[in-house]
């Protein structure tokens, strides 16, 4: 029956926008009833957890699990059948390659952050006081509209050799400055990777904080005025503060993006003229090398890497708790 | 504040907004916002001219000379992007997979969101830190072990391997801990005497939630439908591992994504791809854009 149901697939969706909020509603309400059966003590105990419930059976299965099984993955050799100790790990930090590609990482995972973020506050800012505020935030959304391949197509042409078909090169021609090959002249080149990275990411950053921009109280920004604060003194006394939970989550969710940093690359330079990254590096081992112990080991990695980006977030969520 | 003051609370507020409209900047921030998108816009107005040009026309000049004669302006990318076969199709398939899987991210990552901002547990902050630390999990890895868990786990004999219900599911998974991620924080930065007001006036959690806390975070929910929608829509990798190699099952993006693949040097027509994948989360977004209200929370305090 319930193939059926699926093979007429519009049906399947409309019955499936309906059913599941109605289901999840009821959850909630159902977890409500139960839990007011209980004393108070014993009821505060055992709220939260069937209010995570749901979410935490969605991340068990399809992220926690298969991480485990990298994490044991990684420890053994190609076929899978043979502990090998460290042998994978020695591996990545002995590899010339693999080291190149670590230092690259460490170049996104510090400029990445600081454009997407830095840029994508100023738009967010700055909208609020011009009267094309939605064509303005639409321009710069845009990019995360584009498929990466698509992104990919337009890029190579803007950083393409030849002045007569490379946007960047015809600019430069058109003041009098010699062509530049933008994506072989090492080190640089990973800038102008990033640079795309930035391009495609900025729309992200500007509507979560512009989001958060608008929770602000109107009445307090106009309370700041009145007392003679100008605007600057505003935005950094008052607004900045504000925001600096929002700020956190964007610089946090970008730090990871850099981390595990892909398709960019990929589709622009796989990885050549010394412009690989790690999630590449993975991908290879994984569907082109037949490696997968040295792919698990990689995503390995990737996981230890964000332990410190995890710890400033649990200080920074102990600090909100301490002062509300 | 009672829950049936909540609406009242909130459409006073619509009154200060409009009242409170930041006044206007001057030359300087008109400037750099005008330079930001024309950088921003010159790519993509690049792709744009590309897509209405012939694959020759543009290896052999660049996009801006086609502003000057001769025109060699053609719509044959366009014609055969949507004259391919089965694009009608995919076009239905990408709304029935990204819509319940948005709806399911949101409402799961919401009720979780708000268990962590606002209820007491042990290991709460650990618990939080965890689910958001999943975000480095790179989707190549769960591939593997989450295909095995579907073709072990048919509860009453449902195949869930190759189906829709397979990517519904994968997506709400590996969206959850981002979804989480935002609106633990947008709900943990509402105001505390909203919610021990509500509880003074004996509203129970849930009415809490649904009443107060959901309409207060409008901006921060209408944020995360937007990139949730965007992700799935896009998204190629998950449809193809998920749905497994059947055509009247896949959405836009495998079929656009086919364009090369079966062409070669087909990237002209992923130029015209490019617009007419476009075109369905630009007007999410756009119509989204309203709800990115100044002051929803604002009157709220007062309570």
């Amino acid at each position: 029956m319930f193939d059926a149901i699926l093979e007429n697939r519009l049906l399947a969706a409309i019955l499936v926008v309906i059913a599941v909020p109605i289901v999840l509603v009821g959850y909630i309400y159902l977890v409500e009833f139960v839990v007011g059966l209980f004393r108070r003590t014993t009821a505060g105990r055992i709220r939260p957890w069937l209010w995570l419930a749901p979410a935490l059976v969605f991340l068990g299965v399809f992220l926690v699990y298969p991480t485990i099984a990298t994490v044991i993955r990684s420890f053994q050799n190609r076929r899978g059948d043979q502990f090998v100790g460290l042998e994978n790990y020695q591996w990545f930090f002995t590899q010339n390659d693999t080291l190149i590609a670590l230092r690259n990482n460490v170049i996104w995972v510090i400029f990445l952050p600081l454009l997407v973020v830095g840029i994508g506050l100023l738009v967010a800012v700055l909208v609020d006081r011009v009267r094309f505020e939605g064509a303005a935030k639409t321009v710069i959304f845009l990019p995360m509209a584009i498929s990466f391949v698509a992104a990919g197509v337009i890029w190579r042409f803007m950083y393409e050799l030849d002045p007569k078909i490379g946007t960047l090169n015809a600019t430069l021609n058109a003041v009098g400055a010699e062509p530049r090959a933008w994506l072989v002249e090492q080190p640089q080149n990973n800038f102008f990777l990033i640079i795309v990275g930035v391009w495609l990411l900025t729309g992200f950053a500007m509507v979560i904080l512009s989001a958060g921009l608008k929770g602000i109280s109107t009445e307090l920004l106009e309370a700041a005025r009145v007392d003679g604060a100008n605007e600057v003194q505003v935005f950094r006394r008052i607004v900045l503060p504000l925001l600096m939970p929002t700020i956190a989550v964007i610089a946090t969710t970008i730090i990871i993006y850099a981390l595990k940093t892909f398709d960019v690359v990929y589709t622009m330079t796989n990885g050549n003229f010394n412009t690989d990254v790690i999630a590449n590096t993975m991908y290879q081992m994984l569907f082109n090398n037949g490696q997968p112990g040295r792919s698990a080991a990689i995503a390995v990695i990737l996981f230890v890497a964000i332990v410190p980006v995890m710890i400033v977030n649990i200080r920074r969520f102990q600090e909100q708790e301490a002062v509300r | 504040m009672t829950q049936a003051q909540a609406p009242v609370a909130i459409g006073a507020q619509v009154e200060t907004r409009r009242r409170a409209r930041p006044r206007l900047g001057g030359i300087a921030v008109n400037t750099v916002l005008i330079i930001l998108m024309i950088l921003w816009a010159i790519p993509a107005i690049g792709l744009l001219v590309a897509s209405f040009r012939t694959a020759a026309a543009t290896n052999a000049s660049g996009w801006w000379t086609a502003f000057t004669p001769p025109w060699e302006f053609t719509i044959e990318n366009y014609e055969y992007v949507l004259g391919r076969a089965g694009i009608d199709q995919a076009f239905i398939n990408s709304f029935v997979i990204t819509i319940p899987a948005t709806v399911l991210v949101v409402m799961i990552a919401a009720f979780a969101a708000y268990a962590f901002a606002w209820m007491e547990f042990p290991g709460r902050n650990i618990l939080f830190v965890i689910v958001v630390g999943l975000l480095v999990v790179p989707l190549q890895v769960t591939l593997i072990p989450v295909l095995n868990f579907f073709r072990d786990f048919t509860p009453a004999g449902i195949k869930i391997n190759g189906t829709f219900l397979a990517v519904w599911l994968a997506h709400t998974g590996y969206g959850l801990p981002f979804a989480v991620y935002l609106l633990r924080n947008y709900f943990g930065s509402l105001p505390k005497e909203v919610f021990e007001s509500a509880a003074i006036d004996g509203a129970a959690p849930g009415t809490a939630f649904f009443r107060l806390a959901l309409p207060m975070s409008v901006p921060a929910l209408a944020s995360l439908i937007i990139f949730q929608f965007l992700w799935v829509w896009n998204d190629l990798l998950v449809a193809l591992v998920y749905l497994g190699p059947v055509p009247q099952n896949h959405p836009l993006s495998v079929v656009l994504a086919n364009l090369t693949t079966s062409f070669g040097g087909g990237w002209q027509f992923l130029t015209a791809a490019a617009f007419v994948s476009m075109v369905v989360p630009i007007i999410v977004f756009l119509s989204l854009q309203r709800y990115f209200v100044r002051g929803i929370t604002g009157g709220a305090v007062k309570g």
